[in-house]
């Protein structure tokens, strides 16, 4: 929805168009629930939606790779962010898991420079924030697709301001 | 001297550090091999500027001959030329030889080093036995050492060095060695610190100019690049790799900063458009094209990022770290293009693509060149990215060179793939022999429809191999998923099929909507083409559902279903069954009546409320669910079991009818719903075992186990169009029996539809499955669950009667209930209850009586309110024997209640057992009376035997009375008066009128009057107090020795409010027995003489004088044991004085037996001493009397005491010293005539002791006390003050 072009008055025009999609799968209550099925997504702009979803669904693969490669005994000091999963030609997919198994991916556009690894830990880290006060909501059944507003909003004013 | 004749600038790592020979060349030669051998031999460590890390390093040296052209000129910062060191070789050990000519020599050699401010020389000095020898006139050796010392090295005496005898095998020849190495060295690094510090510090001043207009990336990169030339050469190569790492990240920054609009003028040659797409070359160590290409300036991007690249791979796998290649690979393939894209280069469409194939396999070629096939299969992680991104860009090349159709390619499409392959220029002559080179393969791919598929096909099997081979399934899915595309685009669904099938269920397992909606739809397109109608429609009505697709798209497939529908069936086919779970969802099922327990042949209505996901109205042709009916509940166990049962019934036991379906989150759209595994359902479960219903286990029970444990696969095959034919269990069974909807027409979304439920027979019914037509097409859901069921009852009538109050009181009349459920048995006028009567419990019936008649409709007393139908006169007729009621008509399934008064008699007290006749021939025990536990009530329980008309067999049914009071008697006396004391409490609830009390004796004797001493007549009785009433009895001839009483009253609850009529009798009946008064005994203290008072401590008499009172009768005398002697007849008794609160002791003798005349007041007085043990009014000690009956007597048989007869030497022994209530006492005293226990011994005839009856010995002391005076003050109270 949100398609920043961003005009340089003068003789050359530079077009941006970047794009954060964020993904959420959760691997709660495994048993009676699929695995990683995404809790919330969300892209920007919205044209290429489903290419978007093929590659967070696809990153997994790598998010899944890299929480296995962590010993058990050291899984309780593991860094939550994953770092960059893996560059594709369009889009760098970065990572996140929380304790809880909760993965989050942002899947940023490559030509976006302006994002670099600590803008998207901190990214990571306000989600995480903002997740667990959906968690806390008495109301959210856990496993549920997220559908906070809440969340909603933090997620909008993290791409508006990242775009 | 090989090195310098060579030319000086050689392009191979071969390189090493420059060091200047001048001197004696001779001497130089000869020393050059072991020299060169033994350099490198030890490693120095070297320190290093601007805080880097010190480093071991073993050190090499090129040594050419001195010339002045090798020393650098200024400005000319070339490194790899540059001579580092400068060695001055003499063996000259005659100083007129030095003096000379070798001084001159060297110190021209001196000046043009001076001239070109090169400071790093040393001068070596070789010496030698031999030469030494030669010469006769030597002057020791250390004056030309001295002298050259001397002469150049001022200051510097260790830039010389001497080196003895090198060419022999003698320690001072070894020693001299490494000192001269060590000094070597240490001079090469001292050399290398400094003149690459002093570069280093150039070129970074030269890097700050990068602002200025002039400045040229490619003049900076050659500069650099020269660092890392002589860090390779110094097999430094982490810090050469820093170099070129630094170089392209200046780069990078230049070209971010080029799009954000900071353009600097040096970048235009690098947007000129691309031209050659040649891909990566690796397989040099220095690619000298494209290095000359930078360096006039003239290189494209694509070749300034190859030639970076293959030296950055260089060196790295010179560092060993071959993955780190493919990992950086592929982030500047990622990267080249788009920088291209940012820089807005233009390159032909597809020129970038060849060229990212190409590098890829180029850098995947040289791995493979330089590790085994292990290590390359251990490490598919690191490659499988290249790989696929290979087979990307083949792809979308065949695509844009119309190689993926079932046609051939297009002119335009030749054309195209012509300029494309022109840009690839011709093959570089390292590969031309190999059979296998990216150049060749692109070459051959792009040639033919055929060969591109066979290599497309090889790069993705090869991808896909490597993601599965580590765990990445998804990714290989993804390339499945590609290759199905592909498959697709060739005109082949049937390799497309599985590809597409595989994505799609592990889509549909993980929850991916978008993904499940897209694959889906290239599935319905590849089921279609493969004319697999059954799964074609059936995912054709997923993706009507879908909300994910477009409204047209879903007509579409809506309209799909509705053509095939609509076709007229050709005879072979059959219907085809489809997922109910795409067609529609159900929402929810209502009861109505909401209980779902009807009796036979009622109403019972079923609302369905479905959701329909169609995007068109569907008209469905019927909408049936199929029934499961069984017998096992229903009926039989009756209204009552079966509501209980649906009390803890889960979902449906709500109360109000209604099951809802569990619906997956709405996000989760069609088919989304089935996939997801339901939660839990627990419900608590308790097992009373059958007899006294305590708990004999609990636990927990999964109800929906059965869904929870099935195979996951299977679980998915209703939802995944592939799935095939459903079960066989689809097909309708006719004869079972059906609820059914006809023509209906369903409308997006929620509609609502009415069953009426069959209810021909008990039992339980169950839905089992949902079925709705259309057309050929069938829409089944095979499982309703929750599971919805309804219960069909039949019942037999039933007749209750219950108290309208809580508890019946005996006595009084009160009214009861009858109930009568009429079940299925329908009340016929003329219908009448016979109810025998009894005597202990009359039916009192009025002519106003009436019936109530009620609905049961619900089913459920409980839970739906009964409703009032109607109200018609109870007609009764009471015979003798028999109370008939007749009973208004009443319709099957209702009930009727009336109510009728009954009283209970309550039988005189108290109770004796015995056996009545009832009317109706049968013979019972008279109504058990028992007391309650709780209240201190007794209670009767009356049977009514009740003749029904829908029975041949008599009801009993047991009402409880209970009786309202309680009676005691008591006797009391006064000297020969006496006086009978009746206590009657109310023991109920309910407070009465006692009126009229009455005391009779049940046989009169003329002789006997009773006297009432009751002042009132009527008084009231509160609930749980008692009321007294007492009688003097006066009576002219002697008494009986047994009298029989009667106490009656009327009573009547307060309440009540017409009292005369209310008021009932109460009796009371009692015996007394050996009333009157024989013996009185009188007790009296005397103090011990000369004294006034008793005093503690001091003995006082105690005389006991014993009166009989009067002759004894007839009757008594035959009971009295009594002895003559001498005529006169005495009688023994025994006396005691026991104290039992310890005021007194008795001195001496306590008790002894006395014969008493029987004679009127014949008196017998004892003499006792006893001693107060406190001062006060103490009370007297109590003295007892027995009959004292002889060994030999025959014991008298007491009516009242018939229970002890067999053991009654000690029973009355016992009791006799029960009486006394402290035995011990007595036994501790020692009396001689005790009758202590001890010396009692059984069977053997002893004397018996024998009590009187209450009322025949008067105490005339009782309750007297004597005033005890304290002994004077003899005692001695200290007080301590402190």
């Amino acid at each position: 929805m949100h398609q920043v072009r961003l005009q340089i008055k003068g003789s050359d025009v530079a077009r941006y168009s970047y794009s954060i999609h964020m993904q959420i799968s959760a691997v709660l209550q495994s048993w009676s629930k699929p695995k990683n099925y995404p809790l919330f997504i969300r892209s920007v702009p919205i044209q290429n939606e489903l290419k978007f979803h093929y590659t967070v669904h696809t990153s997994l693969d790598v998010v899944e790779e890299k929480i296995s490669a962590v010993g058990k005994a050291m899984a309780d000091q593991r860094e939550l962010y994953l770092g960059l999963l893996y560059p594709t030609e369009d889009y760098k997919v970065y990572g996140y898991v929380t304790n809880s198994k909760v993965k989050f991916v942002i899947v940023v556009d490559s030509s976006n420079t302006s994002l670099r690894d600590n803008e998207i830990r901190s990214m990571f880290r306000k989600l995480h924030n903002s997740f667990t006060d959906v968690m806390c909501n008495p109301f959210y059944n856990p496993g549920d697709t997220i559908q906070s507003k809440a969340f909603d909003s933090i997620v909008s004013a993290m791409m508006v301001q990242a775009s | 001297m090989e090195a310098h004749e060579e030319k000086p600038i050689i392009y191979t790592m071969e390189n090493k550090p420059i060091v200047t020979c001048a001197g004696d060349q001779s001497l130089f030669t000869s020393l050059y091999t072991s020299l060169a051998q033994q350099l490198p031999r030890e490693s120095m460590e070297w320190r290093r500027s601007y805080g880097r890390a010190p480093k071991m390093i073993h050190l090499e040296a090129n040594f050419v001959q001195f010339k002045e052209e090798l020393l650098p000129k200024d400005g000319n910062r070339a490194l790899l030329t540059f001579p580092f060191l400068h060695i001055y070789w003499t063996d000259c050990c005659d100083t007129e030889m030095y003096k000379a000519s070798v001084k001159d020599d060297m110190l021209r050699w001196q000046s043009t080093l001076r001239l070109h401010g090169s400071v790093d020389w040393l001068i070596v000095v070789v010496e030698s036995e031999a030469k030494k020898k030669n010469k006769t006139n030597i002057l020791p050796r250390t004056s030309i050492v001295d002298k050259i010392r001397n002469d150049f090295c001022n200051k510097q005496s260790d830039r010389c060095v001497v080196l003895s005898d090198p060419l022999k095998e003698s320690s001072r020849s070894q020693d001299s060695w490494s000192a001269f190495l060590t000094k070597l060295r240490t001079l090469l690094l001292m050399s290398f610190t400094k003149n690459l510090g002093r570069f280093e510090d150039d070129m970074r001043t030269l890097r700050e100019k990068r602002t200025e207009p002039g400045w040229s990336f490619c003049d900076y990169f050659m500069v650099q690049e020269e660092l890392a030339f002589v860090f390779e050469m110094l097999q430094q190569f982490e810090d050469a790799l820093v170099q070129y790492d630094e170089l392209d990240a200046l780069f990078t920054q230049y070209v971010l900063n080029f799009g954000a609009g900071d353009g600097a003028n040096w970048l235009g040659s690098f947007c000129a458009p691309v031209k050659r797409w040649s891909g990566l070359l690796l397989r040099r160590p220095i690619d000298m094209e494209k290095r000359e290409l930078i360096q006039r300036g003239e290189a494209s991007l694509l070749d300034l990022r190859s030639y970076l690249f293959s030296r950055q791979c260089t060196l790295l796998i010179f560092l060993q770290r071959p993955w780190e290649v493919t990992q950086r690979a592929l982030e500047l393939l990622h990267n080249c293009v788009q920088e291209l894209r940012l820089l807005e280069v233009y390159v032909v469409q597809g020129a970038l693509d060849c060229w990212v194939f190409l590098s890829c396999l180029e850098v995947l070629h040289r791995i493979e060149g330089c590790c085994d096939r292990a290590q390359l299969e251990a490490n598919c992680s690191h490659t499988v990215g290249l790989w696929t991104y290979a087979t990307e860009k083949l792809k979308s090349l065949g695509y844009l060179c119309g190689l993926v159709a079932e046609k051939v390619p297009t002119s335009e499409d030749l054309n195209r793939t012509v300029d494309l392959l022109a840009g690839l220029g011709e093959e570089r002559p390292e590969t031309v022999n190999s059979l296998q080179s990216p150049y060749k393969k692109l070459n051959e791919a792009l040639s033919s429809v055929e060969a591109f598929e066979k290599h497309y096909l090889e790069l993705s099997h090869a991808a896909m191999e490597m993601y599965r081979a580590i765990g990445r399934m998804r990714s290989a899915r993804l390339i499945g998923k590609s290759l199905a595309e592909f498959y697709m685009k060739k005109g082949d669904p049937e390799r497309a099929e599985g590809f597409l099938d595989d994505s799609l269920r592990s889509y549909v397992a993980e929850g991916w909507r978008l993904q499940v909606t897209h694959t889906r739809k290239q599935m319905a397109e590849c089921q279609k083409l493969l004319q697999q109608t059954e799964d074609y429609l059936q995912t054709s009505a997923l993706l009507a559902g879908d909300a994910n697709l477009t409204e047209e798209e879903r007509k579409h497939f809506c309209q799909e279903i509705l053509t095939f529908a609509s076709q007229p069936p050709a005879p072979s086919d059959q219907t085809v069954a489809l997922s109910m779970a795409a067609f529609a969802q159900l929402r929810q099922m209502q009861f109505s009546p909401p209980g779902a327990v009807v009796h036979v042949g009622a109403a019972l209505q079923l609302e369905l409320r479905v959701r329909c996901l169609m995007p068109v109205a569907m008209q469905v042709e019927q909408l049936a669910a199929t029934l499961h009916f069984s017998l096992e509940q229903g009926g039989a166990r009756g209204r009552a079991g079966s509501a209980q049962r649906r009390a803890g019934h889960g979902p449906q036991g709500q109360g109000d009818g209604v099951v809802m379906f569990p619906q997956g989150s709405p996000l989760a759209g069609a088919g989304m719903g089935a996939s997801l595994p339901p939660a839990l359902e627990l419900y608590e479960m308790q097992d009373r075992s059958p007899s006294d219903s305590s708990l004999t286990s609990t636990g927990v029970v999964c109800k929906n186990m059965h869904l929870l444990l099935r195979r996951h696969d299977s679980s998915a095959s209703l939802d995944t169009p592939t799935a095939g034919a459903l079960p066989a269990a689809v097909a309708v069974d006719d004869g079972a029996q059906m609820l059914r909807a006809r023509d209906i027409t369903l409308q997006p979304g929620d509609n609502s539809i009415l069953f009426t439920a069959p209810t021909g027979e008990p039992g339980s019914y169950t839905l089992r499955q949902l079925c709705g037509s259309v057309g050929r097409v069938q829409f089944v859901q095979s499982h309703i669950y929750p599971v919805v069921q309804y219960e069909v009852y039949s019942q037999e009538p039933q007749l209750t009667i219950e108290p309208l109050s809580d508890n019946l009181l005996a006595g009084i009349p009160q009214k009861v209930t009858f109930t009568i459920a009429t079940g299925h048995y329908s009340v016929k006028k003329g219908d009448a209850l016979q109810l025998s009567n009894t005597d202990s419990m009359p039916i009192l019936h009025s002519s106003c009586c009436s019936a109530t008649v009620l609905s049961s409709t619900g089913g459920q007393p409980s839970i739906h309110p009964l409703e009032r139908m109607g109200e018609s006169a109870l007609s009764i007729q009471s015979s003798e024997k028999v109370t008939s009621i007749s009973l208004p008509p009443t319709p099957p399934y209702h009930t009727l209640e009336f109510q009728l008064e009954v009283l209970c008699h309550i039988p005189p007290t108290p109770f004796k057992p015995d056996i009545e006749r009832l009317t109706n021939g049968e013979v019972r025990h008279r109504p058990k009376s028992h007391s309650h536990v709780d209240s201190g009530m007794i209670n009767i329980d009356q049977k009514v035997s009740i003749d029904c008309p829908w029975s041949i067999y008599s009801t009993l049914i047991a009402l409880t009375f209970y009786v309202p009071f309680k009676a005691k008697h008591s006797i009391l006396s006064a000297g020969k008066r006496k006086y009978i004391q009746v206590c009657l409490q109310n023991v109920s609830d309910t407070n009465f009128h006692l009126a009229d009390p009455v005391l009779t004796e049940r046989q009169p004797t003329v002789s006997m009057e009773l006297l009432s001493l009751n002042v009132k007549t009527q008084q009231p009785v509160c609930s749980q107090q008692s009321v007294f009433c007492l009688w003097e009895m006066r009576w002219a001839k002697p008494l009986p020795l047994c009298l029989q009483c009667a106490f009656s009253a009327s009573f009547a609850p307060v309440s009540a409010s017409d009292t005369h009529t209310a008021f009932k009798p109460y009796r009371y009946e009692f015996q007394l027995d050996r009333v009157s008064t024989l013996y009185s005994l009188k007790a009296e203290i005397s103090p011990p003489s000369g004294d006034q008072h008793c005093r503690t401590g001091a003995l006082c008499g105690l005389e006991v004088s014993i009166t009989r009172q009067a002759e004894p009768s007839e009757t008594e005398g035959e009971e009295e044991e009594s002895t003559e002697i001498e005529g006169l007849r005495t009688t023994k008794l025994m006396y005691e004085v026991v104290d039992n609160s310890s005021n007194w002791a008795v001195c001496g003798k306590s008790s002894g037996v006395v014969s008493m005349p029987v004679a009127a007041s014949a008196t017998h007085r004892v003499q006792m001493e006893v001693m107060p043990l406190f001062a006060g009014h103490l009370p007297f000690p109590n003295i007892k009397v027995f009959k004292y009956l002889p060994h030999n007597a025959v014991p008298a048989i007491q009516p009242d005491t018939d229970s002890c007869l067999e053991n009654d030497t000690i029973s009355l022994l016992d009791k006799g010293l029960d009486d006394q209530g402290d035995t011990a006492s007595i036994r501790s005293r020692g009396s001689v005539h005790s009758v202590g226990s001890g010396e009692q011994q059984r069977g053997l005839p002893m004397p018996r002791l024998e009590p009187f009856s209450p009322g025949q010995v008067f105490y005339w002391s009782q309750g007297r006390q004597v005033l005890v005076l304290p002994v004077t003050d003899d005692h001695v109270m200290e007080v301590n003050v402190t």
